[in-house]
Formats: C-alpha cells, sequence, structure tokens
C-alpha cells in the first residue's frame, strides 16, 4: 500500500516535470511543423542560468529560477528568428540534422561555461523537507511540483481557450497559410509560442532538476524521453502531452519500483504498444 | 565510363590512404566499416523515404549474429558476414512488419524504441551476450583460407574496402533497377505510386530488408575487425551519426553517404585530438553550416558553388 502511495506520488510528479518539458516541444512541433531534437537544451539551458544564479550571482532559488527562466525565453526569440525560420519549410531530415546541430552547439557552450560536471540547484529549507499529512510524510518537492504542474496546466488552458492569441494560436495550428490571410501574424505566433515553449522547458529543468539531473549532456540524455511524450500524445495536443505525460511518468516509477532489473525495456514496449494502436498519438489528430 | 570513373577514384583512394596512413589503419577500417553502414541507411532513407532513428538496430543484431556465430560455430570471416546479413536482414523484416505502417514522428520514435528494446534484451542475456562487459572471445579464421588477420589491421582493412565495394555496386544496381525506381517513386508520392499498381507496403518492407541486410554487414564487420562486441552498436548515438553524416553527404546518390562519412569522422576525429573539451562546437558548426548554406549535402556543394558564382557575375 505504501509501495502503491510512493509510486503514484513520485510518478505524477516526474509526469507533471515531463509534461512541463514535452508541452511546448509539442505545441512547436504541432504549429511549426518541425522536428525539434534541441527542445530539451532550454531546460538544460533553465537549469544551467539558474545554477549559476545561484552559485556565481548568490541569489536565492525564487530570483535565480525566475533569471533562468527570462535568460532562456529572451535567448529563445533570437533563437527562433534565425535558427528555426529558415528550417519550417525543409524536409524532415534537414531538420532532425539541424536541430541536432543546434543541440550540440548548446552542449558545447554550457561545457565551456560551466564544464561537464553536475550543475546542481540546491533548493530553499522550505521545498527541500518532508510534509507530515497526519498518516503519511511526502516530500514537499513533490508537492510543489504537482502545484507547478497543475498551474500550468490550467494557465495553458486559459490561455489556449478563452484569449484572442489563443484563438490566433489556434487558426494557425489547423492552417498556417489560411490563417496568415485571415490577418493574424503568423511570425509573431511563432516567435510568442516559440518562447512560452523555451519558458516552460526551462521551468521543468528548474523544478525537474532533481528528477533529471541538470548538466551538459542533458539535451541528449533525455531527448528520446521527451520526444516519446510528444508522440505518444499526439502532436500538437495539449492535452494529449499531460495524458501521455502521467501515464509514462507513472509507468516508468512503476516499472522501476517493482522490477529494478528489467530497466528501461518497459518505457519502450509501452510506447510501441500505444504507437501501435494510435499512430497519430492519443489526442492526435488524423 | 560516367559509371565507372567514380569507382577507380574511391579505388585509388582506399589504395593511397592504405600507403599514406600506415598506422591509422584501424581508424580507416572503422571509416570503411561506417561507409557501409551508412549506404544501407541510404537505401532505406535516401531511396526509399523511410524516416528512421534507429538503424543500429540492424548494426547490432548483425554485430552479434557474427559475434556468436565466429565463438559457438565456425569462425570464418565471410560465413559470420553472411549470418550477419541474414540477421540484419531478419530484424528488420519482423519489425518493419508493424514500422512501416507508421509516418513521420510516429516512425521515428518506433525506430528509436526498437534499437532501445534490443539493447535492452541483450543487456538482460548478459550470459550469451557479456551484457555491459561486451561480447569478447572473437576469433577470425583466416581470410578465404589464405590471409591471416594481422595485428596492424592490413588484412582487415582490405577486407572492408572489399565488401565496401560490393556492397557498392549491388546498391548501384538496385538502385537503377525497376525495383529502385519504384522505391524513388514511392518517396516523392505514395498515392500516385500505388495508383499506378504498385505494391507500396510490400516495396518499403523489401527496401528495409534488404538495407537492413547492409546494416547487418556493417556490425559483423565491425565484430570481425574490433573482435568485441559492445552494448554500445544498439545505441541511440550510432543511429544518429549515421543520419548526421548521411544528410551531410548528400541522400538518395550513394556517393553522398561516402563523401558525409569520410568528413564527419574525420572532422570528429582531428577536432576530438586537438581538443577534447570543445570538438563539439566544431561538429556543431559543420552540421549547421551544411543544413543552411548546402540544404542538399556535400554532393550538392558544386551545383551550389555555381549558383553564387552566377549570383555574383
Amino acid at each position: 500500500m505504501t509501495t502503491l502511495a510512493s509510486i503514484l506520488m513520485d510518478g505524477i510528479a516526474y509526469g507533471m516535470i515531463l509534461f512541463m518539458i514535452s508541452v511546448g516541444l509539442s505545441v512547436t512541433m504541432g504549429l511549426m511543423r518541425v522536428v525539434n531534437l534541441a527542445h530539451g537544451g532550454f531546460a538544460m539551458l533553465g537549469g544551467a542560468f539558474t545554477h549559476w544564479a545561484m552559485a556565481e550571482a548568490g541569489l536565492p532559488f525564487v530570483p535565480a529560477a525566475v533569471v533562468g527562466l527570462l535568460a532562456v525565453m529572451v535567448l529563445s526569440v533570437p533563437m527562433e528568428r534565425v535558427l528555426y525560420r529558415p528550417i519550417y519549410r525543409m524536409g524532415e531530415l534537414p531538420q532532425v540534422l539541424a536541430t541536432i546541430g543546434i543541440t550540440f552547439i548548446m552542449i558545447a557552450s554550457v561545457n565551456l561555461w560551466l564544464g561537464s560536471s553536475l550543475l546542481s540547484i540546491r533548493l530553499p529549507a522550505a521545498m527541500s523537507g518532508a510534509v507530515d499529512l497526519g498518516f503519511r510524510t511526502l516530500p514537499t518537492h513533490r508537492l510543489y511540483v504537482l502545484g507547478a504542474g497543475v498551474l500550468v496546466i490550467v494557465g495553458l488552458f486559459v490561455l489556449i481557450e478563452r484569449t484572442r492569441f489563443g484563438i490566433k494560436l489556434r487558426a494557425a495550428v489547423d492552417h498556417a497559410g489560411t490563417a496568415a490571410c485571415l490577418g493574424i501574424d503568423t511570425s509573431r505566433i511563432f516567435a510568442l509560442t516559440f518562447a512560452l515553449g523555451a519558458g516552460l522547458a526551462a521551468l521543468g529543468g528548474i523544478l525537474g532538476a532533481e528528477l533529471l539531473p541538470i548538466d551538459a549532456y542533458y539535451p541528449l540524455r533525455y531527448m528520446i524521453l521527451f520526444l516519446t511524450v510528444v508522440a505518444v500524445g499526439g502532436l500538437g495536443s495539449i492535452t494529449g502531452s499531460f495524458v501521455a505525460a502521467l501515464a509514462l511518468g507513472v509507468l516508468d516509477t512503476a516499472a522501476r519500483y517493482l522490477f529494478p532489473d528489467v530497466g528501461t525495456i518497459f518505457f519502450y514496449l509501452a510506447m510501441i504498444v500505444m504507437l501501435g494502436l494510435r499512430p497519430q498519438g492519443l489526442m492526435g489528430r488524423a | 565510363m560516367r559509371q565507372i570513373l567514380p569507382f577507380a577514384v574511391l579505388a585509388a583512394v582506399a589504395v593511397a590512404a592504405f600507403y599514406i596512413f600506415p598506422y591509422n589503419l584501424a581508424f580507416l577500417t572503422r571509416v570503411t566499416i561506417m561507409m557501409i553502414f551508412v549506404l544501407s541507411l541510404d537505401l532505406v532513407q535516401g531511396v526509399a523515404g523511410i524516416a528512421t532513428l534507429g538503424h543500429a538496430a540492424m548494426y547490432g543484431t548483425g554485430a552479434y549474429a557474427a559475434g556468436l556465430f565466429a565463438i559457438h560455430v565456425w569462425h570464418d570471416p565471410l560465413a559470420g558476414l553472411a549470418v550477419g546479413a541474414v540477421a540484419g536482414a531478419v530484424i528488420a523484416f519482423v519489425s518493419g512488419l508493424f514500422l512501416m505502417r507508421a509516418h513521420g514522428l510516429t516512425l521515428l520514435m518506433l525506430t528509436i524504441a526498437v534499437a532501445e528494446v534490443l539493447q535492452e534484451v541483450a543487456n538482460k542475456f548478459s550470459d550469451i551476450t557479456g551484457g555491459t562487459d561486451g561480447l569478447g572471445g572473437i576469433r577470425m579464421g583466416r581470410l578465404l583460407g589464405v590471409w591471416k588477420f594481422d595485428f596492424v589491421g592490413q588484412t582487415g582493412y582490405v577486407y572492408a574496402v572489399c565488401v565496401l565495394f560490393l556492397v557498392m555496386v549491388l546498391l548501384k544496381v538496385v538502385i537503377g533497377s525497376p525495383f529502385g525506381l519504384a522505391l524513388r517513386g514511392i518517396q516523392d508520392s505514395q498515392a500516385r505510386m500505388r495508383a499506378i499498381g504498385t505494391p507500396v507496403a510490400r516495396r518499403l518492407l523489401a527496401s528495409y530488408v534488404l538495407g537492413g541486410a547492409g546494416g547487418g554487414v556493417g556490425g559483423a564487420l565491425a565484430a570481425q575487425s574490433t573482435q568485441l562486441v559492445s552494448l554500445g552498436v544498439y545505441s541511440f548515438q550510432l543511429s544518429a551519426e549515421a543520419v548526421i553524416m548521411l544528410i551531410l553527404g548528400g541522400t538518395g546518390r550513394l556517393w553522398g553517404a561516402l563523401i558525409g562519412t569520410a568528413v564527419f569522422m574525420t572532422v570528429h576525429e582531428v577536432a576530438a585530438s586537438v581538443d577534447p573539451f570543445n570538438w563539439l562546437f566544431v561538429i556543431g558548426a559543420l552540421v549547421l553550416a551544411v543544413v543552411y548554406a548546402v540544404p542538399q549535402g556535400l554532393m550538392g556543394l558544386p551545383a551550389e558553388v555555381k549558383r553564387w558564382i552566377g549570383r555574383l557575375a
């Protein structure tokens, strides 16, 4: 019973982190039709900036995290304009090549700047202890992650379903050309969405540093993980990413708790089964 | 003549490399084996247009099959090569049965998953495969009963180059055949090919199996020349690097696969030995330069340069 509860708690927290990092990838891939292998790089950069702000500039956790988040978002706008825009019209494979190249440059930059060792992000005392719920205790960090994940999905829901920006974004996802003909400035939508996705990845990277430790090779190590969430959830679907991230998070955690010696095989078999049953992903459109 | 000249150049380069870098034969052999692997990927990806990031599945299976065959059955190199080819083809056939129904990102992810599952299986059955320690103790018999595999790797290099030629000629024939043209047609438009009566799914599966056999040959050669098979033969990194080399050189034209592999591996080797900490900058810059300046790959460089000069004049 306690094992089950720990699996659920850890799995859901892990799933929330996966969701935060992957949702931006899903939306940008659905919107711009770019296979973006460099997305995990934004999570890594968020963690790296935060680590730097805490270790070098001596900021406490929350301001440092804000610095990391903003730095990534500010950096992502010129990157979208210069590096990504030319590859929107290319085929899948040149996109794979270009975004792997971008990933390499990100890794090499962080490696040069902060070295190849682990970039620790120490949580403040308020977030690192355990909470006593009476019948059992929970690590506080997991609760914060849970809360952040819920806030993100509610925020995204409101943004996409209830604002003018959301309407334009949905129109551009459906058909960018038609949306542009109707007077929607799609290139601005692209840039804003890209920055938002990068920012969410950074947030996930910072909050998830305890589960997915940050170092220079982070984007390569977890690339497959994030892409799996997107593929299983369905391109461009926020709900799909959410469900897929939670399902894969709980499944992976459960496999690690219950069958520690079979490694990651469960994760990949689950992916094969899910994609075999629904090639477009859980919520993807055909 | 136009068909033969490139082969003559390739032979000349292979012979020249043998005499100019007599102490780097191990590296040259690795490049040659990688060329075979990337060529097999070119058939699948460049000609038939099947996007894959899991071609290592076939390479790894060929490597383990050839290694186990040499240890337990017979140490003849050519027989081992054939076993590797068959093993690669079988795994491509089995995985291809469900892979060929997917497209785009789903296909990419499924190909990755197949290679990862195989790696995990190889890790689990460590009493057969050696697990993380690798499969050691592969002893090779004389090539054709005559040439012994020597310490410097001269036999290994010549052997790999001969196999490369064979694979190259075979692929040229395949690509020029009606089957090869059908694959090209499928890449351009599946709907059109279906309309003129081509069994699209069967053609794609056939090309995947053929590419799998080529990948298996590459893996078998690697197992024979290094006399060791590690779990790394199934790694995502290997699949991804092969794709990088292929697109770098230019897809669908075979020679691009050779050029891309040679350039990538040479730059990688030199950059990593000059600056072991920052070599990734060089690789990243090379990759980005090709994507943005010559999207057709290095094979498209002459045409692109002509265009630039034309614009200046």
